[in-house]
């Protein structure tokens, strides 16, 4: 059983998180069209790498806080743990990040608001 | 020379200092017969000590089986201990400490040990190969379930006690420490010293009942000058009276998880005749760790030749430690067989305890002290000579011995005869790699030790003693305060090692010869059994086997033969197995490579595993406030999550369908009450408040007016409905929502989620409201004047109290929430207050509406009210693929918002498919029969099978108000089919019928709503 080192809490149990699945997965925003197989990119694809993965993780059972990790999911070593909205830091998460081929695609670019001016958009980009 | 003792009951018991204390007897019972053993004793000692070998049969073929060994990796000698409802089987016989009325059975024999009919498997052990279960319950499929009868008959290996349930106590304990130290002997003990004198806090734990590993069972070696026992009391001594250290004794250290996370189980009470009320039984230890140093020891390994499995055959160290720590002779008349110098110290103890001896040595030349000291001695030793086959009926009492060549393969001479009582073999030592291995760390072949033993670790861990494949002592000895001292440091603890002891002893070599499988002259696959793993009855001839039958990985082979898949996990068995298949395919071991050893290291108790969270503390129950009141009137009971919610309420003499029907009539002839508690409540405060609503919910929020309720719908992502609701607005930045009792946590979560993932510049503040409120739903024509009767102060006209509406008002003087929704389609008011008011509330409301009909509902009056109208049930009529548009609910979604959860998701093609399944109506053809819930409809009930099915029954009821049965399904089409007939063949043979038609059965213009 994981030592996960919460953010807020310090390290706890791994029973008293639950794992978010992938992290960075940004949420097309619907003023931009995709298409129906680029949506799906967003909504059901998800990787599941043997070797170093950016996860979303929440303190359950404790803080109820979200955080990002990267973790090897070979030898379960926590790589880095960084906050919700935040990229990771470390080369090795950093390239996890890049390398990763979501960062191509349409939905991702849809994150990002059509036309700046539109108030809120911004916000609702929000910050994965 | 020591002397067999007096005693008539222990003839095999030696008069000499042990670990045993022989001025206390102890009586005990084994298979009906008493018999008397001394403290200190293991069952497996005092049974020896009587004479008695034979202990078990064996799984497969029922085959004679006596004790192998002196620990917990003891295959054969299984035990069923205790009685009734305390019974507890396939212990081992070797670990079970003997105590005043110990009750004890042997296993797997019909009728008796000495008589078992089972036994004729063993003739007919050609019918009963490799693979055998595989090979004959292979075809065709449909036969399966028959055979799995066979199969299931013929496997379970003990039997549970009689009562299954455990009047026993376990605990559990969470703890850290900075070293927690595997295992006591010396090179443990050392490692648990050194680093406890560093001020580290170290638990060291062991599974025996004394510290002192397999020195315990060893005689003539001295540590610092005095007996080694002696030195090893002196470190117990200390350490003991350290506070920053934690020795368990009788403790198996069986898991070893990821970040040193360890799991410890402790047999507190198991050892006592009367266990204390204030003591567990077994106590489940779980170990945060910095560091560990595993120093488990190691295994000797049987030698596999013709009839190894004789009871009276036995490992050489394990008879030493019988006679040296138990002073219990196995045998008068030994042969000790080994490839290997440590053996030679069984021959020297059995000598000096009075047995004649004679050591055949696989080894063509051996040398050395030991060697020396055994030719000194007088004992006959045959060098470069084998055991081929042992003969005996309920125990070994012959050997055929003969000359073998160098590489140990081949019979090279003329067979002597000798008799015998006892087989002492030693086939070399296997560490015990088990925890190592859990924790992923890496395993190496030590070719000329014959072991495999620890490389690289993956956890903060180290390696130390025989474990470690450091077999000599005062390696072993240094190599524990090497590890000590370096998991001291590792965990932040300066500390100067000490000093090593000097240790005196015989010199030995630790190179055995391979000799994996002793020769016996018959072509391969022929001859009489040499058994491998002793448990599940696989041979050398098994493993040969599936080698030609392909089975060349040794993941295939363990799984084909099931070597080393009992309980004992092959800890005897496993090094043999897999060298006899790297023989078989011509490979060399460490290409074969091993399987990966998972937990628990030894068979643990669920129990244990439990610990207090049985029965009533499985699960914590969830009541409300109103709990008493419903009790007291008769309310029947269910689970919803984890609430308890009252279901229905019996009157005297009524069935459920007719408390139900009563208390459904009432709702809409005079009035209803309802504890609706336990609807998750979640407090939405911030000035984006309104905006995340719009986001979470599929309609508008932003325009709805303060002391305005609104229904709602939440989608997943993907479209799919999740949860709904009743929000209400309580002021411009503050939202009072309700979500459905089983959903409340997740709703919670989910909304947190997207807050702080998703939308973090919202600002939104959620917090869980549920159990501060509690909530009475008043429901039926009658709830105004019930209400005016039990003092509210508002004007509930619908024109200054409009149907979805809140007003926070007074009730019998009671602060309250009301809100104007409904769930029955009647005139109805969600009364919440206080929790603590919760009780008053209720009590007043029931005396207040007793001239007017008020009657309790409970959750089936509920469901039954809410379908007559039509209304959903989220996780009845949904399943996670049900959309709004499938429900019918298409007026729910917004088409102004740009957007929100589950928006895009709509759009998608597939979700305008006609052939979705959409929810409609059903009228039964015969109004009485109400279809089951989960049945499936079909067009045309004679059409072939497997008949094409259009969809399931989600709700149905016998409907009161209305005089005939009705029902929700959700069916291909379905908002198409109108009208049609649909048909529903049960499983007893009746087919329903029914038309389809609209959801809303019960007032569908809506008329009552104001009473
Ligand atoms: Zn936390």
């Amino acid at each position: 059983m994981m030592l996960i080192d919460c953010p807020f809490c310090g390290p706890r149990d791994e029973t008293e998180f639950s794992c978010g699945g992938e992290a960075h997965i940004a949420r097309p925003l619907a003023e931009n069209k995709i298409s129906e197989a680029e949506f799906a990119d967003y909504l059901f694809m998800r990787d599941n790498p043997k070797g170093l993965f950016l996860e979303r993780w929440r303190h359950s059972a404790g803080c109820r806080r979200w955080f990002n990790m990267a973790r090897d999911t070979v030898s379960h070593e926590i790589v880095e743990i960084y906050p919700m909205g935040a990229l990771p830091k470390t080369a090795a998460a950093k390239s996890a990040y890049s390398a990763s081929w979501r960062r191509d695609t349409a939905a991702e670019h849809a994150a990002k608001p059509a036309r700046t001016t539109v108030k809120n958009a911004g916000k609702a980009r929000g910050a994965k | 020379m020591f002397k067999i003792g007096k005693s008539t009951s222990q003839i095999a018991r030696l008069t000499k200092n042990s670990r045993v204390d022989q001025k206390r007897k102890i009586s005990f019972t084994f298979d009906g017969t008493s018999y008397s053993g001394y403290a200190g004793d293991t069952l497996a000692s005092a049974l020896l000590a009587n004479g008695v070998h034979l202990v078990g049969r064996s799984f497969k073929y029922h085959r004679p089986r006596g004790i192998l060994s002196a620990g917990s990796e003891e295959p054969n000698a299984l035990i069923r201990l205790g009685k009734g409802a305390y019974a507890e089987p396939n212990l081992r016989a070797t670990q079970i400490e003997i105590f005043d009325g110990l009750y004890a059975e042997s296993q797997n024999r019909v009728p008796s040990l000495s008589l078992d009919i089972g036994a004729i498997n063993s003739v007919l052990a050609r019918f009963f190969p490799a693979g055998f279960y595989y090979k004959t319950f292979m075809w065709p499929a449909s036969m399966w379930m028959k055979y799995e009868h066979v199969i299931r008959h013929a496997a379970g290996l003990g039997k549970a006690a009689d009562d299954h349930n455990d009047p026993d106590r376990y605990e559990k304990t969470h703890t850290h420490c900075d070293v927690l130290v595997a295992g006591g002997g010396a090179a443990g003990l050392m490692a648990a010293l050194q680093a406890a004198r560093s001020g580290a806090r170290v638990i060291i734990a062991d599974e025996q009942n004394e510290f002192g590993g397999w020195l315990l069972g060893e005689a003539n070696i001295s540590i610092d000058g005095t007996p080694a026992l002696d030195w090893i009391a002196k470190i117990i001594d200390e350490m003991a009276a350290m506070p920053n250290v934690t020795m368990l004794p009788r403790t198996t250290v069986f898991g070893y998880m990821d970040s040193n996370y360890l799991t410890l189980n402790e047999r507190v009470t198991d050892h006592l005749p009367e266990r204390p009320a204030h003591l567990p039984r077994q106590r489940l230890w779980k170990v945060r760790a910095k560091q560990t140093v595993l120093a488990q020891g190691a295994h000797e390994r049987p030698l596999v030749f013709a009839g190894n499995d004789l009871p009276g055959v036995m490992l050489a160290g394990a008879v030493r430690t019988y006679i040296n720590r138990y002073a219990a002779l196995p045998g008068q008349r030994a042969i000790v067989m080994t490839n290997n110098d440590d053996a030679y110290r069984t021959g020297m103890a059995l000598h000096d305890a009075g047995a004649r001896v004679t050591i055949v040595d696989l080894r063509a030349e051996p040398k050395g002290a030991l060697i020396r000291a055994a030719t000194n001695a007088g004992i006959e030793i045959l060098a470069g000579h084998a055991v081929i086959t042992a003969h005996g009926n309920h125990r070994v009492a012959r050997v055929e011995i003969a000359p073998i060549d160098d590489t140990a393969t081949a019979i090279a001479g003329d067979f002597i005869h000798r008799d015998c009582d006892v087989i002492a073999m030693s086939g070399g030592l296997s560490p015990a790699v088990h925890l190592h291995s859990q924790a992923r760390g890496k395993l190496q072949w030590d070719d000329k030790k014959l072991c495999f033993k620890p490389s690289t670790t993956h956890e903060a861990s180290f390696n130390a003693g025989a474990g470690n494949g450091t077999f000599d002592l005062a390696s072993a000895i240094k190599e524990g305060i090497r590890c000590g001292a370096r998991a001291a440091s590792a965990a932040g603890f300066k500390n100067t090692m000490a000093d090593s002891p000097s240790v005196a002893m015989p010199k030995q070599s630790w190179t055995p010869l391979a000799a994996w499988n002793i020769p016996n002259g018959h072509a391969e696959g022929a001859g009489p059994k040499a058994f491998v793993d002793f448990q599940n009855d696989v041979t050398a001839n098994d493993v040969r086997l599936a080698a030609r039958e392909g089975y060349q990985s040794v993941e295939h082979l363990k799984r084909y033969t099931t070597t080393g898949m009992g309980t004992d996990q092959g800890k005897t068995s496993n090094i043999n197995a897999l060298a006899i298949l790297a023989d078989a395919l011509g490979n060399e071991i460490p290409e074969v490579g091993t399987t990966t050893l998972r937990m628990p290291y030894t068979p643990s108790n669920l129990g244990a595993i439990a610990g207090r969270d049985i029965g009533h503390l499985f699960d914590p129950v969830r009541l409300t406030r109103m709990d008493d009141w419903h009790r007291s009137h008769g309310a029947t009971f269910e689970h919803v999550g984890q609430w308890m919610r009252a279901w229905y309420y019996p009157q005297e003499g009524e069935t459920m369908a007719e408390a139900v029907n009563r208390e459904v009539l009432a709702a809409r002839t005079t009035a209803g009450l309802l504890d609706a508690s336990t609807l998750g409540k979640i407090d939405i405060r911030g000035p984006d408040a309104a905006e995340f609503l719009d986001r979470v919910y599929t309609n508008g929020w932003s325009k709805l007016a303060v002391g305005r309720c609104r229904y709602g719908l939440m989608l997943k992502d993907d479209g799919m409905v999740m949860d709904d609701g009743v929000t209400t607005r309580l002021g411009k930045n503050h939202f009072h929502m309700t979500t459905t009792t089983g959903g409340a946590a997740g709703v919670l979560d989910w909304l947190e989620e997207w807050l702080q993932t998703e939308w973090p510049d919202l600002q939104v503040y959620l917090t869980s409201v549920t159990e501060q409120w509690a909530v009475a739903t008043l429901s039926g024509p009658n709830a105004n004047k019930i209400l005016q009767d039990a003092g509210i102060d508002i004007d509930l006209s619908p024109t200054s109290f409009p149907f979805m509406s809140m007003q926070n008002c007074h009730i019998g003087g009671l602060p309250a929430r009301v809100f104007r929704i409904s769930f029955t389609g009647e005139l109805s008011y969600e009364i919440n207050v206080a929790a603590r008011h919760g009780l008053a509330l209720w009590t007043h409301l029931m005396k207040s509406g007793a001239a007017h009909g008020i009657t309790p509902y409970g959750t089936e009056a509920m469901h039954v009210l809410r379908a007559e109208k039509g209304f959903i049930i989220v996780g009845q009529e949904t399943d996670g693929s049900v959309t709004p548009h499938d429900l019918g609910m298409d007026w729910i979604i917004s088409k102004a918002k740009p957007d929100f959860i589950g928006k895009r998701a709509l759009a998608r093609t597939t979700m305008a498919y006609d052939d979705r399944k959409q929810l409609v109506g059903l009228k039964t053809k015969d109004p009485q029969q109400v279809i089951p819930e989960g049945a499936h409809a079909v067009r045309d009930p004679n059409q072939p099978l497997p008949m094409d099915m259009l969809g399931q029954v989600t709700s149905s009821y016998h409907s009161p108000n209305l005089g005939y049965s009705i029902a929700m399904a959700l069916l291909k089409g379905g908002h198409n089919m109108h009208g049609q007939t649909v048909f529903f063949p049960l499983l007893d043979g009746r087919v329903i019928e029914a038309e389809v038609v609209d959801t809303v059965f019960f007032d569908p213009k809506g008329e009552r709503i104001n009473g």
